[in-house]
């Protein structure tokens, strides 16, 4: 025998023949940069295997050499970059890449190369570094925290790296619906799958491998008299006959949620080096099943004992997976086995038979089942029973030491295949919170409490024989069904056997030499649990998170119950007396960008547009985000210095000509019935039952909590009918907050509301030539005259020869003003017809910053007042708060805290130093007091340069308000170190009298 | 999580907002202790660990308010019937929405 | 054992044998001078400044299962003081001052890491509102700044400038916040508050309270009745099924909010990032995962576990921001049970029951304010009345109308 060559590759492992591998493919991908071949059919795992890499990653803390541990989704160690650039994945598990041709990965966690990994002279420090080392140093001086021990510390922390840049590839969201969701499509998955779609039933076989058949592909057993796998391909063929089964392969069921709702990830493009054109890299499904199955397996867990992690180390299932399913042998030169059961000696009869030198079989029982041991015996191993590894040596493994009838033997060996047994992978029983539990005959934890439409069979439940795992799969789909319904066509079973599953519980050899890992990837070993213990963190909880136990990406999936087992033994309480783990969603780690779907970049949030927004486009508008909408903000012209000059043009325009601007975004509800205005009474701090039909009003409206919610106006357009609007920020706050006033508070009026915001385009028509521009479109007769439509006034009308039209009489900007509504598409026509009508009056459409220019020219409050904080009081509203009537707020708007005159209130602010600028967020002192917080008395809300005056101006909420005008106070702005004297006045700056718009 | 809405049927919770305890009713304003009343109303809450009958407004579907019982340990949704019927028979008001 | 580098290479020449419990493992006695119920940050904290700063001895704190096992181990371990109304600024950055001296007052490395937290704005209001809120601190004395765009895009250039739907137009920066090690900050305070005497009793649920006319003297629990002349909860997530065993309605509800964990990566994101235009917070772990969240779910619940439209939300958030972390993984989420108070802030007083003492109403920010929590209601149990810093967090509040409103959404918890 020869030592194993320390060469990261080496002759080819792979089987001369058999494997469910396409020969004839080959496939060229490259590891650590080193070119490498596989075949079709391979997981990156399989290939690095057949080519003799065994090292691939360096482990987390002491950077030990790592190797390939098993052949699923459970993997610790085999922890790739995969792909490079803004593609690049890292921690992603070998063992579920399917191989494809050109794929590169690399190799992580090592500086500067794998084999040569400088930090793993941490092993050295080892002592040092034990469970929770951290929380008792670096803490002195406090400085080097931040400064030095801490970015140490995470750079040697992580394993791979993000991706350079954005995520080239897209990712799709979509929703299924069906009677019976399958979740693994082993033996048991396939057989229910199967017995539910021969029952009509709308079936979805889900599994996370690209080929279906689970333990069927690696365990090679018979089905009905012929090789398993082709029994697979017969089961699959007829599912495929039926319209109303989806099989899904490569899709990841990762978390159960209520009312029957099942997370997947279906890994769309992930076995091509890029996604199709017109396909996503990864789709999300919400799977809506009104009964599921979880067949889900179970999960080989290993033995916790010195040396354990070593490359060339494996779990024994993936070794005769690795052997059965891909035809690579995990070991060159020999391999030998440890277990505590019987699955494991039949791994070593498959490896025995397919060519792979079995030189010694390692049980730590007295007695094993003399028609397991006897084809080995036959085949040349050694039976070493009541034996226990207690060491490996070798960076590869070359040397496995032994503790046999009371002496030590070492064995020559490139591969040591381990089985401490089999955990049923209940993850997804848990993820609504039920626990598992114990069950001492199989030494595993059992589904509990299932979430509710849940069963569990196979393996997952618990029944590990293969003809069992056909017979729960056929049962427990019969009873679903039922339950639902359906009949179920009774059919025989398909033949098979069970394997033999004895086994004695066994975690940890106490008689290890070395590191004896529980969780390979955090490099948990027995000794932190030993730590964890003597300084109290012994409940399961405590122990995971102060040793890391099943924290890594794997989710302890190979490491929680041996962590238990252990802590238990030191405990001396039993392992469910210990604890139970809990498992959360996702099964197994979920890429971002998947959740995300196509919501990202200018789709994270859909854009709305109103209705002059072609036109505007095309008069050179700049856009703003205001929520969901994109506004014009200002028009600029050229020749114009920056955004200022054109605003002031616009506000100018508006102050002295006329403007316009599509205000369409304000919501818009419509409201009819007997109670209508009575609705109003309610929810309006003012009175409207007097309100004449053809007459708008202001109004403000308050939560019940005493609060201004928002305000608007409402139009009376019939004795039943008004219309509402609401500002642009709460028009679906507002609507929401009218049903429930109509549906829950007073389901007894009798009145309707509907949201007609988007069926309005609404544009404001504002300055002294308002009339004149409105005159030259509205049909006649209309009056426009102040004495027939005077402020204030609503109507509906038409206007261009015909086109069915609402216009109010109102005014945001203090001027005389309209607003004028038409069908939504009819918008674009009427602002240009608007445009041309206003022409000679040289007409300016303005934007959203002119818009609040103006408004705070006129001291309305506005979102920045209206901001949740503040009472009609505060905003100088509260003379409007009838008496004579009940509304939502009225009671609790006069607790003391809302009623204190000190309350900081709304008032108007001028800068002294005429050209001085004003800042909003700045803070208001008084003159002469320290800077601090024992002095803030308030600060400013908006600002805006006033072209109508010349200066700065700015609303604020002050201490004691209106109170105090005439008052001189300084407005601190720390944060942008400026600071400018200020004199309280009133808020309304522009025509106080309110004479422009009444004219 | 899935609401049986009673008009549009079953619909992920996704498209419903939850606004809490559906067991208030609104005080009479006009009563003496009418500010401890709304006190009590508008912020205490029993918040059972327990079935809770709660407001649910489906804003993306037929924007009916529900009146949903759920559990709050399990979220197992064991009733939704529509607010506004909770006082209809009394009042005789037609069918919503 | 004092924890030094010394203590570690005592440890590391005698196989790490000479460990000692973190801390006493008590069992219950029949009476203490004062019982904190509920073992997670704020109740040990509170029990240690019992201890350390009132001299209060004799005391326990009860906890119905272990400790930390509440939402003291379910957080995103956020540290700030980036509060905005007088109310909260002082408790807050007082919180901020005993987190710069914890580690050396606790003899625990509780992984303080003032890394600094960035709340991004995308709009001009957005961007007034946190200048008020700026301004406001810097009048407390509290550090803050506000970036423009480029100095955010010096800062963090990967994010995403140039193709978003919010565009990012800046940020107001906190540099003295950061993160701490949430579980870390859990077993400091109790291996603190033991070798000061501090009975921590685990696995003891309160189950009712013992009275002597209307006062609370104590209370009934799963390993039998303990005296006490004063009792603090400090449970919060589940105050009122507590505050109801002793007749009180508390203005809170339960809520689940969920937070999520990438698998580990190598360092990429330096400090704590809130994105202004959606749901999405992050930072990265000293571990290497990127720890993120998002809002509530918006239902009542004590299921500590949420469901997928809030995982999809909180994601379309975080690959809008920054689309790299597209091909990371999500690795674990969690839920914990938020006490959502009425006005978003939380409560620390005596409650009109004599002897019963009430910290409640955490909302989402219980962890930052761990340390001020249990020093202020320490003091109010102690002192019976509420200590300065916390003299906002009044439980009549609600009835005078002295709230205390960050965001404006008033009465409706899960909008806060």
């Amino acid at each position: 025998m020869t030592a194993p060559t320390a060469q990261n590759t080496g002759p080819s492992r792979r089987l001369a023949k058999g494997g469910l591998i396409d020969r004839s493919q080959p496939l060229e991908f490259d590891f650590d940069g080193r070119p490498l071949s596989g075949v079709a059919g391979d997981t990156l795992a399989s290939a690095l295997l057949a080519n003799g890499v065994t090292l691939v990653g360096r482990s987390f803390k002491y950077h030990r050499p790592r190797g390939i541990l098993t052949a699923g989704s459970e993997e610790p160690n085999a922890l790739v970059e995969l792909r490079s650039g803004a593609r690049r994945e890292p921690n992603t598990r070998a063992t579920m890449v399917e191989l494809y041709d050109r794929l590169s990965a690399t190799s992580q966690n090592r500086w500067p190369s794998l084999e040569h990994d400088a930090l793993s002279i941490n092993r050295l420090a080892a002592p040092l570094f034990g469970a929770g080392f951290y929380y008792k140093t670096f803490m002195w001086p406090a400085a080097l925290w931040e400064r030095l021990y801490e970015p140490l510390i995470r750079r040697a922390a992580g394993l791979g790296r993000a991706a350079d840049h954005e995520d080239p590839d897209r990712y799709e969201k979509a929703t299924a619906h069906c009677d019976l969701l399958v979740i693994g499509a082993g033996p048991a998955g396939l057989m229910a799958a199967l017995t539910a779609a021969r029952s009509g039933a709308r079936v979805i076989l889900a599994d996370e491998d690209f080929r279906l058949g689970g333990r069927l592909l690696s365990d090679a057993p018979e089905v009905d008299g012929a090789p398993a796998p082709l029994w697979v391909d017969r089961v699959l063929g007829e599912l495929a006959s039926f319209p109303d089964v989806t099989v899904m392969p490569r899709t990841t069921v990762f978390g159960v949620y209520d009312g029957g709702t099942y997370g997947a990830v279906e890994r769309v493009s992930d076995h091509r080096a890029e996604p199709l054109p017109w396909q996503p890299r990864q789709r999300l499904w919400r799977i809506v099943a009104r009964r599921s199955l979880l067949a889900a397996g179970a999960i080989e867990r290993p033995i916790v004992f010195g040396g354990n992690d070593r490359p060339g180390v494996m779990m024994a299932g993936a070794m005769r997976a690795y052997a059965n399913r891909f035809a690579v042998a995990a070991a060159r030169e020999a391999v030998a086995v440890f277990a505590n059961n019987d699955s494991a000696w039949s791994a070593a009869r498959d490896l025995s038979r397919l060519g792979v030198r079995v030189a010694a079989v390692i049980d730590v029982r007295e007695r094993v089942d003399p028609a397991l041991t006897a084809p080995l015996a036959a085949a040349g191993a050694r039976l070493m029973l009541g034996s226990r590894v207690i060491a490996t040596s070798g960076k590869r493994l070359s040397v496995v030491e032994v503790l046999t009838g009371g002496k030590r033997e070492t064995l020559k060996v490139d591969g040591l295949a381990m089985s401490g047994g089999w955990s049923p992978t209940v993850n997804l029983t848990c993820h609504l919170g039920s626990r598992p539990v114990w069950n001492d005959a199989l030494s595993a934890f059992l589904p509990g409490s299932l979430p509710p439409g849940m069963t569990v069979a196979g393996a997952a439940n618990g029944r590990f024989g293969l003809a069992a795992c056909l017979a729960d799969g056929a049962a427990s789909a019969t009873a679903a069904l039922a339950d639902l319904g359906f009949a179920v066509p009774s059919a025989a079973l398909p033949r098979a056997d069970d394997d033999p599953a004895g086994l004695i519980p066994f975690w940890h050899v106490a008689e290890s030499k070395g590191a004896a890992f529980v969780d390979h990837q955090n490099d948990v070993t027995a000794k932190d649990i030993a730590i964890a213990h003597r300084e109290g963190f012994r409940a399961v909880e405590h122990l995971k998170r102060y040793t890391t136990l099943g924290m890594a990406t794997d989710q302890g999936k190979t490491a929680n119950l041996t962590g238990l087992a252990i802590m238990s033994a030191l405990t001396g309480k039993d392992i469910p007396e210990t604890g139970t783990t809990m498992f959360r969603p996702p099964y197994s780690p979920v890429a971002i960008g998947a959740f995300g779907g196509s919501h990202r970049g200018k789709a994270f949030r859909p854009t709305r547009l109103t209705p002059t927004h072609g036109w505007a486009t095309e008069h050179g508008a700049v856009f703003v985000e205001t929520g969901p909408w994109l506004r014009a903000q200002y028009f600029p012209r050229p020749g114009e210095r920056d955004w200022l000059e054109t605003v002031n043009r616009e506000v100018t325009a508006v102050r002295t000509g006329v403007g316009l601007c599509d205000v369409s975004t304000l919501g818009k509800i419509d409201i009819q019935g007997p109670d209508a205005a009575t609705l109003l009474e309610r929810v309006y701090i003012n009175g409207w039952s007097g309100l004449e039909v053809g007459k708008a009003r202001y109004g403000v409206m308050l939560r019940e909590d005493g609060m201004v919610m928002d305000d608007g106006t409402t139009a009376r357009l019939g004795p039943t009918h008004f219309v509402m609007t609401t500002t642009t920020a709460n028009a679906v706050k507002v609507f929401q907050h009218l049903e429930h006033a109509l549906q829950v508070l007073w389901p007894e009026l009798d009145a309707r509301i509907a949201s007609v915001s988007d069926q309005w385009a609404q544009i404001a028509v504002a300055g002294p030539k308002a009339r004149e521009t409105l005159a030259r479109i509205v049909d006649a007769p209309f009056d426009l005259g102040n004495a027939a439509f005077p402020y204030m006034a609503a109507a509906e009308l038409t206007v261009l020869g015909g086109l069915r039209a609402r216009l109010f009489r109102l005014s945001f900007s203090g001027e005389l003003a309209y607003e004028i509504a038409v069908p939504a598409r009819q918008g674009d026509r009427l602002v240009r017809a608007l445009m041309d009508a206003g022409a000679p009056f040289g007409i300016t459409p303005y934007g959203t910053e002119a818009l609040g220019v103006l408004r705070i020219e006129k001291g309305h409050a506005a979102g920045n007042e209206l901001n949740g904080q503040t009472t009609a009081h505060d905003l100088g509203l509260g003379r409007m708060m009838s008496g004579k009537k009940d509304f939502i707020g009225r009671v609790m708007s006069n607790r003391p805290g809302l009623r204190d005159p000190d309350r900081p209130a709304l008032v108007g602010l001028r800068p002294l130093p005429p050209g001085a600028r004003l800042r909003a967020g700045s803070h208001l002192i008084p003159v002469g007091q320290p800077t601090d917080a024992a002095n803030d008395q308030g600060y400013l809300t908006s600002v805006a340069h006033s072209p109508t005056l010349g200066h700065a101006i700015g609303l604020a909420l002050l201490a004691g308000g209106p109170r105090r005008i005439g008052e001189r106070l300084r407005a601190v702005d720390p944060l942008r170190n400026e600071e400018v004297e200020v004199e309280v006045c009133n808020p309304v700056f522009v025509d106080p009298q309110g004479e422009k718009l009444r004219v | 999580m899935r609401i049986p809405c009673p008009y549009c049927g079953p619909r992920d919770a996704h498209e419903f907002t939850c606004l809490g305890d559906a067991t208030l009713t609104r005080p009479d304003p006009a009563a003496p202790d009418a500010a401890s009343a709304f006190h009590d109303y508008v912020y205490r809450r029993d918040n059972p660990a327990g079935p809770h009958r709660e407001l649910w407004y489906h804003g993306g579907g037929c924007r009916s308010w529900l009146e949903v019982t759920r559990d709050t340990r399990t979220h197992a949704i064991t009733d939704a019937r529509f607010a506004a019927d909770r006082s209809s028979a009394a009042q005789g008001t037609e069918d919503r929405p | 054992m004092r924890y030094s580098f010394l203590s570690l290479l005592a440890n590391a020449v005698s196989g790490q044998r000479l460990w000692t419990p973190a801390w006493r493992d008590a069992a219950p006695k029949p009476s203490y001078d004062a019982v904190i119920v509920g073992g997670g940050g704020h109740g040990l904290a509170t029990a240690y400044y019992l201890a350390k700063e009132h001299g209060l001895h004799n005391i326990a704190v009860l906890e119905k299962g272990w400790i930390g096992s509440g939402n003291a181990g379910r957080n995103t371990t956020i540290i700030r003081s980036n509060y905005g109304l007088p109310g909260n600024i002082p408790f807050y950055e007082w919180s901020m001052t005993l987190w710069e001296g914890l580690e050396r007052d606790l003899n625990y490395n509780t992984m303080v890491s003032q890394r600094g937290i960035l709340n991004l704005y995308h709009s001009d209001p957005q961007r007034d509102a946190y200048a008020r809120r700026g301004n406001a601190m810097r009048l407390h004395g509290v550090d803050a700044e506000l970036l423009d765009r480029e100095q955010v895009r010096a800062m963090l250039p990967f994010l995403n400038f140039d193709n978003a739907r919010f565009p990012i137009q800046g940020g107001l920066l906190q540099r003295r916040a950061g993160t701490a090690r949430h579980d870390g900050v859990v077993w400091g305070y109790a291996r603190a508050a033991s070798r000061l005497g501090v009975d921590i009793v685990q696995n003891c649920a309160v189950t009712g309270f013992l009275r002597d006319g209307e006062r609370i003297v104590g209370v009934e629990t799963s390993r039998g009745p303990i005296h006490a002349p004063k009792v603090g909860l400090a449970v919060a997530g589940h105050s009122s099924h507590v505050a109801h065993m002793a007749g009180l309605r508390l203005p809170i509800e339960s809520h689940v909010l969920q937070a999520f964990v990438s698998e580990g990566i190598k360092p990429l994101i330096p400090n704590v990032i809130t994105f202004g235009a959606g749901h999405f917070y992050i930072s990265q772990s000293d571990k290497g995962g990127l720890v993120f969240g998002g809002d509530i779910d918006g239902y009542n619940s004590y299921a500590q576990r949420g469901n997928l439209p809030v995982v999809e939300d909180v994601c379309e958030g975080g690959m809008a921001l920054m689309p790299r972390i597209g091909r990371l993984r999500l690795l674990r989420g969690w839920g914990g049970v938020m006490d959502m108070s009425m006005d978003g802030s939380p409560i620390i007083d005596r409650t009109p029951i004599p002897g019963l003492y009430l910290n409640a109403g955490w909302c989402y920010g219980g962890f930052k304010a761990t340390p001020a929590s249990g020093w202020c209601f320490a003091h109010a149990i102690a002192r019976d009345e509420p200590h300065p810093a916390a003299a906002a967090f009044r439980l009549d509040r609600f009835a005078t109308g002295h709230l205390i409103d960050e965001k404006g959404v008033g009465a409706q918890p899960n909008l806060h």
